[in-house]
């Protein structure tokens, strides 16, 4: 089974996931998002960097309607996820967020058991059928968050108990046991010690082979070490998207010149 | 003369604050920054020596002649009529004050009036001697504040240590009053007991209460002190309170913090605690006269046979009122527990009722359970509505149909029947005592659980 998926993976290799047209956001009169155009590939990291407030996070939040929790929010243009758009009437913003999981610049862990952190989202989508599947599926995750080993021995000892770095991982697990397509990331490691951020940043790089990941950073070293594609935001335009390593050694656009090379920002 | 003298120390402490104030910043010679401290706290210090020191000579001073006074007065009825007994030395003194006061005397005779004028002299010297020497002695700490005054002196290290101090003096009148009503509540409850022969098993066992039968041969029957109907009632109508406050409270907190728009909160949540400003004693005659009809009404209706005054009348219209005690805290839980735990919830593609079903009831448990700890320790000690609306004969029975009596209704009835408040005290205390007992426990519980949940996100 999982072999298969695999294979049905890699022969869509770096198509195209998620692709935005003419996106606007606007909260209440700001209007915080102009004309975004993207693409988020398959098995690949996309970074999205930019100063603060220029609405990175915001844009994030849109390729999962997590935008619908705020009142004052509004989403015009078209994003499409394999096809079909994600804004139209019919689609059920919590199935979509199923299909494209999230994780938060803080650690959120529910407080509850580790165990039931893993088991959440398996268990409101009706992914398992026992108890037996549902252990597998909360080890899975546990390993592919590189977490099993600090965790497998207190499975039911609270989430909130663990380290700040722990914590993130345990996010991702929980984010990962609900077998997303789309994992995106927002600053996952700015809460963070560098030998966390270490562990998310490898971690990230595994994800690739089985989601297309989007992470917000403010650290453009980060981008540069775990993502293939960057977007450039700037005051709620995205001023250059392209290759990442085009975009550190070779940028097109001015500012985002004077971005990397640190004259503002 | 009191006031006029409080008056006095007031304006010489406002004075004093000015003056030392003032001294300061002509010290400091236009650079202010030179002053240890800045000029308001020489200032304060003044004030507070002067205050301080003038109110505690007023107090000390004067009540301490006051009482001297007293003595001498005392002895001078005590030489006059040495075969009186001392409630007659009392009457004899109060008339004498009367007519010191030119006010009228229930009797008037040699020994008052001469006794009047004593007390018109002595009680005058007494009040000047002591307002003329709060106010020296005021002045002379403020003076003393005054000459302190320099430019190295700590006027706000030393002001902000007596402040302290004051604080603690009222934090220490919270405790001691507390420990004072649970002293006197032990003592005379254990004065009870052993008027009941030290029978305290009949006391917390017994199931007849009726304890101020058979009163007059000056021993209370311990047979006739059993508390347990009084508590099955307490306990009854409790649950049936609860039973209403709880669904309603909770379920309109958790409507309030994440259902309701912006608006519809607004209004609606001050609505629901204008609940809590109703006096209880409202809903006691809204149960006596509207609930418990209508609860009789609808019995008959049944074919059930429902007393005027039912538990279950008394025990609904309390759970009416301890709904915003429910609704207000729980709300308050509900909104605190953080947005990214929502937020996180959503991100897995959880529905609105996933989230708040499995995280955030979850995660305010804690909060929710001390709220309702609260409401129910509210409701064991609830009085009004249980006088009005819950019957007085002590009947130990399971049927909510049926009147009940509680603790509380039993304490009224002893304090506000014609037996005299020497006799009705020790079930009265015994019983406050217990109930006493019971709260505090419930709020012991409630704090614990509260801070549990205070450490989970801190």
């Amino acid at each position: 089974m999982t072999n298969m998926r695999m294979t049905e993976k890699n022969l869509k290799d770096r198509e195209n996931k998620i692709s935005a047209k003419g996106v606007d956001v606007f909260y209440g009169d700001t209007h915080a998002i102009k004309d975004v155009d993207v693409n988020i590939l398959n098995n690949t990291v996309t970074a999205f960097i930019g100063p603060s407030g220029c609405g990175k996070s915001t844009f994030l939040r849109c390729l999962n309607r997590m935008n619908d929790t705020i009142d004052i929010a509004r989403v015009t243009g078209q994003i499409l996820l394999d096809g079909d758009d994600i804004y139209d009437k019919s689609v059920d913003p919590v199935t979509l967020r199923a299909r494209v999981g999230m994780v938060f610049q803080k650690p959120n862990p529910f407080p509850k058991s580790i165990y039931d952190n893993i088991a959440y989202g398996p268990r409101i989508h009706g992914l398992v059928n026992n108890k037996a599947e549902l252990d597998e599926v909360v080890e899975k995750s546990l390993r592919r968050a590189a977490i099993w080993d600090e965790a497998k021995d207190r499975l039911d000892q609270p989430g909130t108990g663990l380290s700040g770095g722990q914590q993130q991982r345990l996010c991702i697990a929980r984010a990962i046991a609900t077998a997303p397509e789309v994992l995106l990331m927002d600053e996952p490691c700015s809460a963070l010690d560098p030998i966390a951020t270490a562990q998310i940043e490898e971690l990230i790089d595994e994800l690739r082979q089985d989601f297309a990941v989007v992470i917000v950073t403010h650290s453009m070293q980060q981008a540069a070490r775990v993502s293939q594609k960057t977007a450039f935001f700037h005051l709620g335009v995205v001023a250059e998207y392209g290759d990442t390593n085009q975009i550190f050694t070779n940028p097109v656009d001015k500012r985002t010149q004077d971005y990397i090379t640190g004259r503002f920002g | 003369m009191l006031l006029f003298t409080f008056i006095a120390i007031a304006l010489l402490a406002l004075g004093g604050y000015m003056l030392s104030r003032g001294r300061a910043i002509a010290l400091a010679d236009g650079r202010l920054a030179r002053l240890h401290s800045r000029p308001s706290y020489h200032g304060l210090y003044s004030l507070l020596w002067t205050a301080l020191v003038g109110i505690a000579v007023l107090l000390i001073v004067g009540e301490g002649w006051l009482f001297l006074n007293q003595q001498l007065f005392y002895g001078m009825i005590a030489d006059a009529l040495p075969d009186e007994p001392f409630i007659a030395h009392q009457l004899v003194l109060s008339d004498a004050r009367a007519i010191a006061a030119g006010q009228v005397a229930s009797t008037t005779d040699a020994l008052r009036t001469e006794l009047a004028d004593t007390i018109a002299s002595m009680e005058s010297l007494r009040i000047w001697v002591t307002c003329g020497l709060a106010l020296l002695s005021a002045g002379a700490a403020w003076f003393l504040t005054y000459s302190r005054i320099s430019l190295e002196w700590r006027a706000r290290n030393r002001s902000e240590q007596i402040i302290q101090v004051i604080l603690a003096v009222c934090a220490v009148i919270a405790i001691l009053t507390t420990i004072g009503i649970v002293l006197s509540l032990i003592s005379e409850t254990l004065n009870f007991f052993s008027k009941i022969g030290w029978r305290v098993d009949m006391y917390l066992f017994g199931t007849t209460w009726s304890p101020l039968s058979g009163v007059s041969a000056g021993a209370l029957d311990p047979e006739k002190v059993g508390a347990v109907p009084l508590f099955a009632g307490t306990f009854m109508i409790t649950i049936i309170a609860m039973l209403v406050a709880v669904p309603v409270g909770l379920f309109a907190a958790i409507y309030l913090s994440d259902f309701a728009s912006k608006r519809t909160r607004s209004w609606a949540k001050p609505m629901l605690e204008v609940l809590a400003g109703v006096p209880t004693v409202v809903y006691g005659f809204f149960a006596a006269i509207t609930v418990a009809p209508a609860i009789r009404d609808a019995g008959t209706f049944l074919g059930l046979n429902v007393d005027s005054s039912s538990a279950l009348a008394a025990g609904t219209v309390m759970g009416i009122m301890i709904i915003p005690f429910i609704s207000s805290l729980s709300d308050d839980v509900i909104n605190s527990v953080p947005q990214s735990l929502r937020d996180g919830s959503y991100g897995l593609g959880a529905t609105k009722a996933e989230t708040i079903r499995q995280v955030v009831l979850p995660a305010a448990l804690p909060g929710i359970v001390s709220a309702i700890l609260l409401g129910i320790s509210r409701a064991v000690g609830e009085t009004m509505i249980v006088v009005m609306a819950a019957g007085q004969g002590a009947n130990l029975t399971w049927n909510p149909l049926e009147a009940v009596t509680t603790v509380t209704v039993q304490i009224v009835m002893l304090y506000t029947g014609d037996t005299d408040l020497e006799t009705a005290s020790g079930p009265v205390f015994a019983l406050g005592f217990t109930l006493f007992c019971v709260t505090l426990l419930l709020n012991v519980v409630a704090l614990r659980i509260v801070r549990r949940y205070r450490e989970m996100y801190d």
